[in-house]
């Protein structure tokens, strides 16, 4: 009950908030359309909607992470998070109540973008069912992601980090806008030791039906957000004590 | 009887000693004002008091519970009203109510009631529906003492609750924290010294993270023969050399 009163303010902040709707489920359908509007005018392979959704699902959540890194950012920074420090919520109520809010949201997000690419003329498939479910583990890596950045920057280094950094990462470095065999050499490798390129690859082997082809990146994936939630669980409660 | 009992109370920041060897208590029902220029210890003093930072000595008791020990039960009878307005902007003032309401994991049961009545009795039945990130400075004061007492404490502490107001929304904030007196015991902290005597059972002045002085304003006056409350601070702070 009092984490999901917690839960529930947090959803209302972020839902109420024009940019991170306008950022978050909108500006991954805009790219859809406008990567498949170019597919649509060029002789070459490209931008195949059946290889760019799930490209696309991974890098909307970079939007994620700033959403949990800018309300718990401004929370620090505000005097709120200090009087809710003071009432009978638990370090776990806080951590789950900045995590869970989220995760349908990521999910919508998901759904959203599948559902535009079905308009787009990708085949409707149970896959695509199974790659929203799939795209869980990879939302708690961006929202770990988010929670570590939102428990040690200020809400403006946020917008820099997570809004500017994080967001180009993962774009550049996920082979969703390129092949990353046409790089090669150290960018591939450093993209290859990222998880972000796993989280698209495990993507388009579940809406491919190729579930032997989700391995090893589920590996990675997972790997990677386990340790990211529990640095973020870290420095949360240590900024917590440090108040 | 005592709501608060302080026994050498300390903080440390690296080399600063914020709070020095604080020795106190405070009756239940009391509303004591604390003191102090910037830097005395004040705000330290209601952080170690309301579980926000652990003291690197001494003990405080409220309503018997343990701050170093019992800080759970201690969180149960307390509420803080920061001195920044702590409000989710976001969300309705009833829903920033009810967020309160709910993280004290009351039931839903009474819930509507409580904030109906406690927004009658605060006036802020009016701007129920308004965000509170809209609101102005006053209101948002009006509305983080809401979200106080909506856990319904025992020992509320108030943190400069009427700093950057006008006149007219301080007057009404001193009014309410009047209707306050003698139910719940609250810590007041203040620059304001007209602030301290009206609404003040008691005056507890701070310098350098010591308490120098607790008396009544009256008491104040007479043991160091001045006029105004601010003459006697300016004195004993003087005085104490801090």
């Amino acid at each position: 009950m009092r984490m999901l009163s917690l839960a529930k303010r947090n959803t209302q902040e972020m839902l109420r908030d024009p940019l991170n709707l306008a950022f978050g489920l909108g500006f991954p359908v805009v790219l859809l359309l406008l990567l498949s509007a170019i597919q649509a005018n060029v002789p070459v392979s490209l931008f195949e909607i059946g290889e760019l959704t799930p490209g696309i699902t991974v890098f909307g959540l970079s939007f994620m992470s700033l959403f949990s890194a800018t309300i718990l950012a401004k929370d620090r920074g505000s005097a709120l998070l200090q009087r809710l420090y003071t009432t009978p919520l638990t370090a776990v109520d806080f951590i789950l109540g900045y995590t869970l809010p989220i995760l349908p949201i990521a999910m919508g997000q998901s759904l959203v973008c599948y559902a535009v690419a079905l308009l787009l003329g990708l085949e409707f498939s149970v896959h695509i069912l199974l790659a929203i479910v799939m795209i869980l583990p990879v939302s708690l890596l961006f929202i770990g992601l988010g929670l570590l950045c939102g428990s040690v920057l200020t809400d403006k280094q946020v917008g820099g980090i997570c809004g500017a950094l994080l967001t180009n990462l993962s774009a550049w470095l996920s082979g969703t806008w390129f092949d990353l065999e046409l790089v090669g050499g150290a960018f591939r490798k450093i993209a290859y030791c990222l998880p972000f390129v796993h989280a698209v690859e495990m993507e388009r082997a579940v809406l491919a039906g190729d579930m032997a082809g989700i391995f090893p990146h589920l590996w990675w994936v997972l790997a990677y957000g386990v340790g990211v939630l529990a640095l973020a669980v870290v420095l949360f409660l240590r900024q917590m004590k440090r108040r | 009887m005592e709501a608060i009992r302080i026994e050498n109370l300390t903080k440390r920041y690296k080399d600063v000693t914020a709070v020095d060897g604080l020795h106190l208590t405070v009756g239940r029902g009391e509303l004591l004002a604390l003191l102090g220029v910037n830097g005395a210890g004040k705000t330290t003093t209601i952080k170690m008091l309301s579980c926000l930072a652990a003291p690197d000595g001494g003990d405080a008791w409220l309503l018997g519970s343990s701050i170093c020990t019992d800080a759970a039960e201690v969180k149960k009878v307390i509420a803080v009203s920061p001195q920044e307005t702590a409000v989710a902007p976001g969300l309705t003032v009833k829903e920033n109510l009810e967020l309160m309401w709910g993280v004290h994991g009351f039931s839903r049961e009474n819930r509507e009631t409580e904030i109906d009545q406690l927004a009658a009795a605060l006036g802020l039945q009016r701007v129920m529906g308004r965000k509170a990130g809209k609101l102005s400075g006053g209101w948002q004061r009006r509305l983080s003492i809401a979200m106080a007492l909506i856990s319904k404490p025992q020992i509320l502490f108030l943190d400069e609750p009427t700093l950057g107001l006008d006149v007219l929304a301080r007057a009404e904030l001193w009014d309410l924290i009047r209707s306050l007196k003698g139910e719940i015991t609250i810590i007041l902290t203040t620059h304001y010294m007209e602030e301290a005597e009206a609404l003040s059972d008691r005056v507890a002045i701070m310098a350098g993270g010591r308490l120098l002085k607790c008396d009544t304003a009256a008491q104040i006056k007479e043991q160091t023969g001045t006029q105004t409350l601010e003459e006697a601070f300016i004195q004993i702070v003087k005085g104490a050399g801090v």
